[in-house]
């Protein structure tokens, strides 16, 4: 049981981390929406399936909350943002698919070196979970660096919050409220990243964060 | 012993002979999801029938490194293929070289057919030879990257050792091995040529790899050039059905009935893995030859990821 418990979840926790260079991969704003919706869906199994290990039920709640709100509501919002901004059929110009694969590869190998050192004493299931989630995390924080596209920044910190939830699914004993909490400021978040979204396409007819640029001191 | 000889000899017939009609059920396969009656799934071998009989003409500027390439080429991808456990494993030849071997004996065909590419000076043979070099540059690191996510699963790079971990129930559920998979997937399609890095059944386009670096071969050369193709495809099938579907593979001092019935199960195995080739061949188109570096890189990269974490969960236990 318990080296199926390990294998299982060290195969959702991995499925994560796929995922999320699937996204840096992927250059369509449709397709990459729902690469994320897949991820949350992964996201909660995982959390699912620490619920079901652990033995601590609400943890299905929050499993239920990453479904529901990651997996349906932020993707479908975020189609109807595309949709409404026109934007749906774009394929993002994304330069150096290689070099970003190498960079996210660094920071995984970065992940795992950090979490064998820090926590090194912790629970075999835990610490493979916090690696995989600071994985999950830093390929958020590469994501948008590296996309110039608003909404596929967008993408890119709402998977760095997928990773927060697989970090506070593997760590025991975190509250429920802190979860829900957390869950309802990305949802404050997606809806005030909407208002920007429309706002930045009024002003500047694109959503390429290059034209923000030019306003920029320093770098002419 | 002897018996052990039979089987090996048994094994590399066995592949030779089916692999033509591998290559049938796979163009049978895309011709009736084009709604085309195509030809019979025999005809593979008598084309070969056909070239072998006919008069083989020479450059005048070819070398004889042109004359033996062809022999090279498919004398290297047979050692290859009789070095994979097919239907059993343990084979008489089995333990003298492992999968990086494979790969090197792969590679060594390659080279010489590339060469050979070059060796006559026309423009078409000289674009798929730098072509077929570009791809290979990514897909044979991507290959060792494999071996190595397999070889850290299984304690070691022997193909035989490997496939009998695959099928004790040690192995367990692995996100790495599924990484390995989908690179060794599509390593395996850029390496034979199958259709979103190069279509297998045109001539004369501008985007072909390997059919560019043969086009100056005619009537026997051509027929073998032809055949160490597609005993290179069946070789990538079963190599992937050794790996990661090894029910039914004859485990080493099996008996002789286990072994033969071990052979029948290989060999629906493999003709359904052609089905399944033409299928996603069908339903995916060609992509342009600069974006192959990014889909074959990703295969490095997944080789590369599921290396690392298997490296790290091992650290860990």
């Amino acid at each position: 049981m318990k080296g199926l418990a390990f294998d299982v979840s060290h195969l959702l926790a991995g499925g994560l981390v796929l995922l999320s260079f699937v996204q840096l991969y992927q250059n369509r704003l449709y397709a990459l929406l729902n690469v994320y919706s897949l991820q949350a869906f992964v996201l909660a199994l995982s959390v699912a399936w620490q619920a079901f290990v652990q033995d601590e039920s609400h943890l299905y709640v929050t499993a239920f909350i990453a479904f529901l709100f990651k997996a349906i509501v932020v993707p479908t919002a975020l189609h109807r943002v595309i949709v409404q901004l026109g934007i749906q059929r774009d394929v993002e110009n994304v330069v150096g698919v290689g070099p970003t694969m190498l960079a996210g590869l660094a920071l995984v190998a970065l992940a795992e070196v950090v979490m064998l050192r820090i926590a090194g004493d912790a629970d075999v299931l835990a610490r493979e979970d916090l690696a995989f989630a600071l994985s999950v995390v830093l390929l958020g924080l590469l994501m948008m660096v590296v996309r110039r596209n608003a909404v596929s920044m967008v993408v890119g910190f709402m998977s760095l919050e997928n990773g927060l939830i697989l970090a506070a699914a593997g760590a025991k004993g975190m509250p429920l409220v802190v979860e829900i909490s957390v869950a309802f400021s990305v949802l404050v978040a997606l809806v005030v990243i909407g208002v920007f979204l429309f706002r930045i396409s009024e002003t500047f007819a694109t959503v390429d964060a290059e034209a923000l640029d030019s306003f920029r001191d320093g770098r002419r | 012993m002897i018996v052990d000889l039979v089987f090996q000899l048994l094994q590399m017939t066995l592949v030779i002979m089916v692999a033509p009609l591998l290559t049938g059920v796979v163009r049978a396969t895309k011709a009736r999801l084009n709604r085309r009656r195509g030809p019979p799934v025999l005809q593979p071998y008598l084309d070969l029938v056909r070239l072998a009989r006919k008069e083989a003409i020479i450059a005048d500027s070819a070398s004889w490194l042109f004359r033996i390439t062809p022999y090279i080429v498919f004398a290297s991808t047979w050692v290859a293929t009789a070095l994979i456990p097919t239907f059993a494993t343990g084979l008489l030849f089995s333990w003298s070289a492992d999968l990086i071997a494979i790969i090197a004996l792969l590679g060594a065909g390659r080279f010489f057919l590339a060469l050979a590419g070059l060796d006559v000076g026309t423009s078409f043979g000289g674009l798929g030879s730098s072509r077929e070099s570009l791809f290979g540059a990514l897909a044979e690191p991507a290959m060792i990257v494999i071996v190595f996510t397999l070889a850290l699963v299984a304690g070691s790079t022997q193909l035989s050792t490997v496939a009998a971990f695959m099928t004790s129930s040690a192995v367990g559920l692995r996100v790495s091995l599924a990484m390995a998979l989908v690179a060794l997937i599509i390593v395996a399609l850029a390496e034979n040529g199958r259709i979103p890095v190069d279509n297998p059944s045109t001539h004369l386009e501008l985007t072909m790899v390997h059919e560019a670096m043969i086009l100056e071969y005619s009537g026997r050369h051509l027929a073998v050039i032809e055949l160490a193709a597609m005993l290179k495809l069946a070789l990538y099938i079963s190599l992937i059905i050794c790996v990661f579907i090894p029910w039914g593979l004859a485990i080493a001092d099996a008996s002789v009935a286990d072994r033969l019935f071990g052979a029948f199960v290989f060999l629906a195995k493999l003709l359904a893995g052609g089905v399944a080739l033409g299928v996603f061949e069908t339903s995916i188109a060609k992509m342009r030859v600069f974006r192959v570096p990014d889909f074959v890189g990703a295969a490095l990269m997944l080789g590369f990821l599921g290396a690392l974490l298997l490296f790290v969960s091992r650290t860990l236990k």
